[in-house]
């Protein structure tokens, strides 16, 4: 039976969009004001989650090819390395910098290594919340 | 910088992850995780050099001074554990290359292995308590994957209660750790100790305490073990060894931890318990090995028996008790692993795992017989294998303390131990072989190394106790003095 479900779909599209924002906000908000890699990534998750519902499985698959428990592992390495990479200029493990750059266009920035640390958080959390909804859905 | 420190955590994460990306590449991934192990072992010897020389080393995340930050201690008895640990996890890895079988394999056996071995060594060398959670978590999680991986409906079963029984305890670890902050407003163990020495160790730290005690006696093994039989049974060999050898000896380095250095100071409650609970663990577990059918049963009632024993050493709380603890804890890690390394391949050799329905094993597998006799006489404590020396320091701790019930249990619990192993020596390996010559299964290369390079390891602790008898002795000062391990933490921050 194919189900009629062209208001969802029309408002899934609108609204992913929205929510994608809404996660990216949150993302770059963090460490300073409430959010950071962790919620950002759920949202984003969410996002992702919400597309395979209102699609199938194998549309989505085919749009976004990623193996999400790799996703989850690259956010893993992303955040360890940021961990170990204060190793190499001898400073306390974890340490992590930043600092105020001149960028054309943009003006003056605040870069910091936090942020790096905190994708690799958002990935993980992406990875693993996909990999966790996907693998409840597989079984029949 | 002691960034050092970090090192046995962080490396088996990184390769771990790395792994993930080889799935397919089986062979690559059986290399990446072998070179990973031995650089931790030889971090982790190098380490133990270190504190040889320049005391406990410290981390501290980020440079948040303690009591802020979350660091890492090394001092003898968590690096010894760390090097312990880690190499039968590589020995346990050598064991799996030849008999795992491809479906682990390709379902992320060598990451899990190495988180597990993560977590491990992270509860050894964690500073804060509630770090310790975390790096528990670690270990639990991955040893969940590793009991259940196979999906065999047994597997099933006993992996659910399993997860089921750590969950509980895990929720009962964080109401603790919510007690132990309200009270004392800290969760950095050398904090924790210092508060507690200044403010005394009222009832209410001494139920925390006891909370703490409940929490990893279930972890260890300690009394509350009546999950540990079954979900030891399940998982293929080389987990089974891997679990033997590390997860119940994480819980019981937490119990030594605590009991020396947060909460020493109401030790007729403490203590006293510790020990009845350490002499009905001992006594149950001798009941549950000698009515034991199969190989199964018994090895894992031994472990039982084993974690025991060492916690008299803790229960009667002398330098010459810890110091055999210690000794007992290293050896009983080895020993353990090779234990049920045997034993697996005995039920792998035969297809049986009644112990009347093997017969002459030896004729086929000399060696192998041999190196099972060599286990059984470490287990006993016979010299010069590695049980000795733990075994006679922790019966002249237990002298020292007039605790004497203790004193007979521990040793009439070796003769259990030799009655329920001999027995299976006597009918699997002697006797007429009920295998032709045509049918036997040749004992695969790398696990054949495996047994040889434990069997060495047991040689080693007990021949060459003397060599290791500085770090076992820097290891018992520092847990009997944790003054030492509190200024060494707080000395420059307070």
């Amino acid at each position: 039976m194919k189900v009629n479900d062209v208001i969802l779909r029309t408002i899934v599209k609108g609204v992913v969009l929205i929510i994608l924002t809404l996660g990216v906000y949150l993302f770059f908000s963090g460490h300073n004001a409430p959010g950071g890699g962790f919620i950002g990534g759920l949202v984003l998750g969410s996002a992702i989650v919400l597309l395979y519902i209102t699609y199938d499985i194998e549309t989505i698959q085919r749009k976004m090819p990623f193996d999400f428990k790799k996703v989850a592992a690259l956010g893993v390495l992303l955040t360890t390395g940021t961990a170990i990479g204060s190793l190499y200029f001898n400073v306390p493990f974890l340490s992590q910098t930043d600092g105020y750059f001149q960028i054309p266009i943009l003006g003056e920035k605040h870069l910091t290594t936090v942020t790096i640390f905190e994708a690799g958080v958002a990935l993980t959390v992406i990875g693993t919340l996909v990999t966790i909804i996907l693998s409840i859905s597989e079984d029949d | 910088m002691n960034n050092i420190i970090v090192l046995p955590l962080i490396i088996p994460i990184m390769t771990a992850v790395i792994l993930v990306f080889l799935r397919r590449d089986v062979v690559l991934q059986r290399i990446i995780a072998l070179t990973t192990m031995i650089f931790v072992i030889g971090i982790s010897i190098l380490l133990l050099q270190f504190i040889q020389t320049d005391g406990i080393l410290k981390i501290d995340f980020s440079g948040w001074l303690p009591p802020f930050g979350i660091l890492f201690v090394a001092d003898s008895f968590s690096i010894l554990m760390v090097t312990t640990s880690s190499i039968v996890a590589s020995i346990c890895l050598i064991y799996a290359f030849s008999t795992i079988g491809n479906r682990h394999e390709d379902m992320f056996f060598y990451p899990l292995v190495l988180f597990l071995v993560a977590g491990v060594n992270g509860s050894f060398l964690t500073g804060d308590i509630f770090n310790l959670f975390v790096c528990f978590e670690v270990m639990l999680l991955a040893s969940y994957v590793l009991i259940a991986l196979g999906g065999e409906k047994i597997q099933l079963r006993e992996s659910l209660k399993y997860v089921l029984i750590n969950v509980v305890t895990s929720w009962i670890f964080l109401i603790a750790l919510a007690f132990l902050y309200g009270t004392l407003k800290t969760l950095n163990m050398a904090h924790i100790a210092q508060r507690v020495a200044e403010v005394g160790q009222d009832p209410l730290i001494t139920t925390v305490a006891i909370l703490f005690l409940i929490v990893f006696s279930i972890k260890a093994g300690l009394l509350l073990f009546f999950w540990l039989p079954g979900s030891y049974t399940v998982p293929p060999t080389a987990v089974q060894a891997l679990f033997a050898a590390l997860l119940t000896k994480v819980g019981v380095y937490a119990l030594i931890r605590t009991f020396t250095l947060m909460f020493p100071l109401n030790q007729e409650v403490t203590h006293t318990l510790i020990g009845i609970m350490a002499g009905l663990t001992i006594i149950a577990g001798c009941m549950g090995a000698l009515s034991g059918k199969d190989v199964y049963t018994i090895s894992t009632y031994n472990v039982i028996i084993g974690v025991g024993f060492i916690l008299i050493g803790l229960a009667v709380n002398t330098e010459a008790g810890i110091s055999g603890a210690i000794y007992y804890l290293i050896h009983d890690m080895v020993a353990k692993a090779l234990l049920f390394l045997i034993i697996g391949t005995m039920v792998f050799l035969t297809g049986e795992t009644v112990v009347k329905r093997m017969s002459g094993l030896i004729q086929y597998y000399p060696l192998f017989g041999w190196m099972y006799f060599i286990v059984l006489l470490a287990l006993i404590g016979v010299p010069p294998f590695s049980g000795f020396v733990g075994k006679i320091l922790i019966g002249q701790g237990t002298i020292e303390a007039g605790s004497f019930v203790l004193l007979a249990i521990g040793f009439a619990s070796s003769i259990i131990v030799l009655y329920s192993l001999l027995r299976i020596f006597l009918a699997s390996f002697f006797g007429e072989t009920t295998v032709s010559e045509e049918d036997k299964k040749p004992i695969p290369k790398s696990a054949m190394l495996s047994f040889i390079l434990l069997t060495l390891s047991i040689i080693y602790i007990g021949v060459g106790a003397e060599s290791l008898s500085p770090y076992v002795q820097d290891a018992a000062r520092t847990l009997m003095n944790p003054s030492i391990y509190i200024d060494a933490i707080l000395g420059e921050g307070l």
